[in-house]
């Protein structure tokens, strides 16, 4: 099954309306609920990211029998240092997603330790694609 | 204890919860795997009921006397979230919940 969510970067008060809308397809599923809680949680950090440091983005998640992979595509900034913006404690947030509680340097460490593969590729000046997969076994 | 008012979740009131863990910054939150615990925390804005969701957190105390918004307390009545409103500080209601026996995570 794939769906598709369109993301609009800067609009915090719709940001984790896409990984809402997946935890509540996971719980149909009778996903155990720990799973459920990986996949939403690595999921609504990317989500927010999209509406932190990009344009705008879109959401592919293919949910099979045995897993979830999420794609998301942004067209934004990109990011300059992978290996930086994966260190814990490293963020080029703004004052105002920090003041959204965001911002911390936490996010794609996060994302990549609820992650069973993760990947990760960005453009500078064009954008940033991260794949996030889950296995439901 | 302190002095707090329920604004949604009023069925959840006489369940039992016996860990806690206070933060302003949702990322923080979203590390913890365990998700059967109180939030306490200062952010009154949507994204940390959304953060309260993601983790299947089901009570959320509201210090610092924040209040909760009409968009706040729209998705915690989807997500059957309890939120408190507490006019102390954070320090004050932790200190007070850790003596009446609430338990740190870590």
């Amino acid at each position: 099954m794939l769906s598709e969510f369109i993301v609009e970067g800067g609009d915090f008060t719709r940001a984790g309306s896409a990984s809402s809308q997946i935890k509540k397809i996971l719980k149909n599923l009778n996903v155990s609920p720990d799973v459920v809680k990986r996949v939403v949680v690595a999921l609504y950090e990317a989500e927010v990211n999209i509406v932190a440091h990009a344009f705008k983005g879109v959401i592919y998640a293919d949910i099979s029998n045995s897993g979830i992979k999420l794609v998301l595509e942004d067209e934004g900034p990109g990011i300059a240092d992978i290996k930086m913006a994966m260190t814990k404690g490293y963020s080029t947030a703004s004052q105002t997603v920090r003041e959204m509680g965001f911002g911390a340097g936490m996010g794609l460490p996060n994302i990549k330790d609820n992650a069973d593969r993760f990947e990760i590729i960005s453009n500078v000046g064009k954008g940033t694609r991260l794949t996030i997969e889950i296995d439901f076994l | 204890m302190v002095n707090g008012r329920i604004v949604c979740g009023e069925s959840r009131r006489e369940e039992i919860v016996e860990y806690a863990f206070a933060s302003d910054l949702m990322s923080d939150v979203l590390t913890v795997r365990n998700g059967n615990f109180i939030m306490i925390t200062g952010l009154a804005n949507v994204q940390s009921v959304r953060t309260a969701e993601m983790s299947d957190v089901p009570f959320m105390l509201l210090c610092r006397n924040k209040k909760a918004t009409e968009q706040m307390i729209e998705v915690a009545q989807e997500n059957n979230l309890l939120i408190i409103e507490s006019p102390y500080s954070m320090f004050r209601c932790v200190g007070i919940l850790y003596n009446a026996g609430l338990k740190p995570l870590f």
